[in-house]
């Protein structure tokens, strides 16, 4: 642990500051002045990356827990093709995915969606069974129609368990799109990379991961936020 | 005004069974067999039995949550094979034992749910939610309240005026208050019997309690197991004269002391309170013959002093005139 630190290859070492070219912890002078090239636009990419994977993810595990909510005998191949999905090892998921459609970025939102597709289904088909039978009763003897029952009844009662499902997936996606930067060089992972292939970089590496988890904080947040929005009903029979 | 409008929507509409008959498949005995039966309109028609006497199987005919497969149900003289399934369910007012409040909707919207389906005008599904909810006890705070935060009894409330709401002829019953207390059964069943003054619908309803049939049937329909009719008469007649050893059974062998809990002392002929003997004791003309009955027993006297709401006497009851009332017809 002693002795001098290993030669750093610094970006933009010109105008570096004594912090940065020691390679020391964290270098705040670096961060703010790489914000507005750097880090911002990454941060950026990776919430546009999170939000298109969860979106597409979301519509498709939606409509197949809307389908295996009725019949019963399509959960286990649809879960079973979702959990195949969720544990093929992410680097392994891009590489196989770049013969198709290449160093792209539809590579790495396909891998995404793979993985959050599990967690979705799985919840919100979970959502649906836990509606209670004596409340479908009472809706169809009321005369509601099969859609009216899905989106009045059925849906409303089902986003709690949809949005734990929502926020998983969210956090999850966050975390596995910085190793998108292997495939397409977009997103936190971006810098992350460019760090480590720096010999490790510590200030780029931290401020990068640290927004990351940030990213996946306030992800998360905001969906808790949300749900209680959503679901005033489920809040207050805790009481 | 909702241009659309229910199937059977407004007062009261006459029910008419004829040769109704399902068999559900996989299974060899029918669950109703042959069942004919005329529910008059605004009368509460009470179908009771042991299990797997079909009398919710029955009851389900009606709103073609079960198809029945032989025979006919008419509503007002038409026939529901003739109705869309689900506009005649919004015509029908149903409760059912679960409730099945919708959690995550409030009071006041579980109970607008099928004015709404009906496009009834804002305003008026306001007014009606409102009428409803003063009209079984609620307070109008709690229409903004979910079901998880009601009782057990009030929650029942909610379930029977939603029901309601749509002003439907019909309502459909299946044992709503099994599975509360006595106590809240006991107020529920009586509010009920207030609110069907105020709303007289036709009403089915489900129960396997024969008290609760005689207390709240116009007419009661007793079902053996295979869904055969055994008897269908007034609660008073039924106790009079059992129709078989079957309905004998089921009423129970105390059926003479159930017809006497029909009436009340305002409803029969008196003594004339001629003679009165000082220490007797007294009751007022609106009890039942049953308690008053059992209150001589209790005292050990041989008569009892009827006094009218202002203290006056009325007239005397004895046990001998008691006997004598059972063995009328």
């Amino acid at each position: 642990m002693s002795g001098p630190p290993p030669p750093v290859v610094i970006p933009n070492f010109g105008g570096a500051s004594k912090c940065v070219t020691n390679n020391d912890l964290f270098c705040a002078d670096w961060v703010q002045h790489n914000w507005g090239s750097t880090l911002q636009p990454a941060l950026l990419e990776h919430l546009r990356l999170t939000l298109i994977a969860v979106a597409i993810g979301f519509v498709i595990a939606f409509a197949a827990a809307v389908v295996a909510r009725r019949l019963r005998f399509v959960e286990h191949p649809f879960t079973l093709v979702g959990a195949l999905l969720y544990t093929i090892p992410s680097i392994a998921l891009f590489q196989l995915l770049v013969p198709f459609t290449g160093l792209t970025e539809t590579t790495v939102e396909i891998a995404l969606i793979g993985y959050t597709l599990l967690i979705l289904f799985r919840n919100t088909l979970a959502g649906f069974q836990a509606v209670p039978e004596d409340v479908l009763e009472a809706a169809r003897g009321m005369g509601l129609r099969g859609r009216e029952i899905l989106w009045r009844i059925e849906v409303p009662l089902a986003l709690p368990a949809i949005m734990a499902g929502l926020r998983i997936a969210t956090v999850t996606v966050i975390s596995l799109a910085t190793v998108a930067a292997f495939i397409d060089d977009e997103g936190l992972g971006s810098p992350i990379f460019r760090a480590i292939q720096s010999n490790v970089f510590k200030t780029e590496l931290f401020a990068a991961g640290g927004l990351a988890v940030a990213l996946a904080l306030f992800a998360d947040a905001f969906l808790v936020l949300v749900q209680r929005l959503v679901t005033p009903w489920a809040r207050r029979e805790r009481t | 005004m909702a241009d659309r409008k229910a199937a059977g929507a407004g007062a009261a509409a006459e029910i008419v069974f004829s040769h109704v008959t399902k068999h559900y498949p996989g299974r060899r005995a029918a669950a109703v067999k042959d069942l004919s039966l005329v529910v008059p309109a605004g009368e509460i028609c009470v179908l009771v039995g042991p299990s797997g006497a079909g009398k919710t199987t029955a009851m389900k005919l009606v709103n073609r949550l079960i198809d029945f497969d032989e025979g006919d149900i008419t509503i007002d003289g038409r026939s529901i094979r003739e109705l869309d399934a689900v506009e005649l369910r919004r015509g029908i007012g149903y409760v059912i034992q679960q409730i099945g409040l919708f959690p995550h909707m409030t009071v006041g919207d579980n109970i607008a749910v099928v004015p709404r389906l009906l496009g009834w005008p804002k305003q008026r599904i306001r007014e009606r939610v409102a009428e409803l909810v003063e009209l079984v006890g609620l307070e109008a705070g709690d229409r903004d309240r979910y079901p998880s935060q009601l009782s057990g009894g009030q929650r029942q409330r909610v379930g029977l005026v939603r029901a309601l709401a749509a002003e439907p002829k019909v309502m459909l019953m299946d044992e709503p208050f099994g599975a509360l207390d006595p106590i809240t059964r006991d107020r529920l069943q009586n509010e009920f019997l207030r609110l069907h003054e105020v709303e007289r619908k036709t009403v089915i309803f489900v129960t396997h309690d024969i008290d609760e049939a005689i207390k709240l049937g116009d007419r009661i329909a007793i079902l053996r197991e295979g869904g055969v009719l055994a008897q269908y008469d007034a609660p008073d007649a039924i106790l009079a004269s059992p129709a078989d050893d079957f309905v004998a059974r089921f009423v129970g062998a105390d059926r003479g002391l159930k017809r006497l809990a029909l009436r009340r002392l305002s409803e029969i002929e008196l003594d004339s309170p001629n003679g009165i003997p000082p220490d007797a004791p007294r009751t007022s003309l609106q009890t039942t013959i049953r308690d008053a009955l059992s209150l001589m027993l209790t005292e050990g006297a041989e008569n009892l002093v009827v006094v009218d709401d202002s203290g006056e006497v009325a007239g005397l009851l004895s046990v001998g005139r008691v006997s004598r009332l059972l063995a009328e017809p």
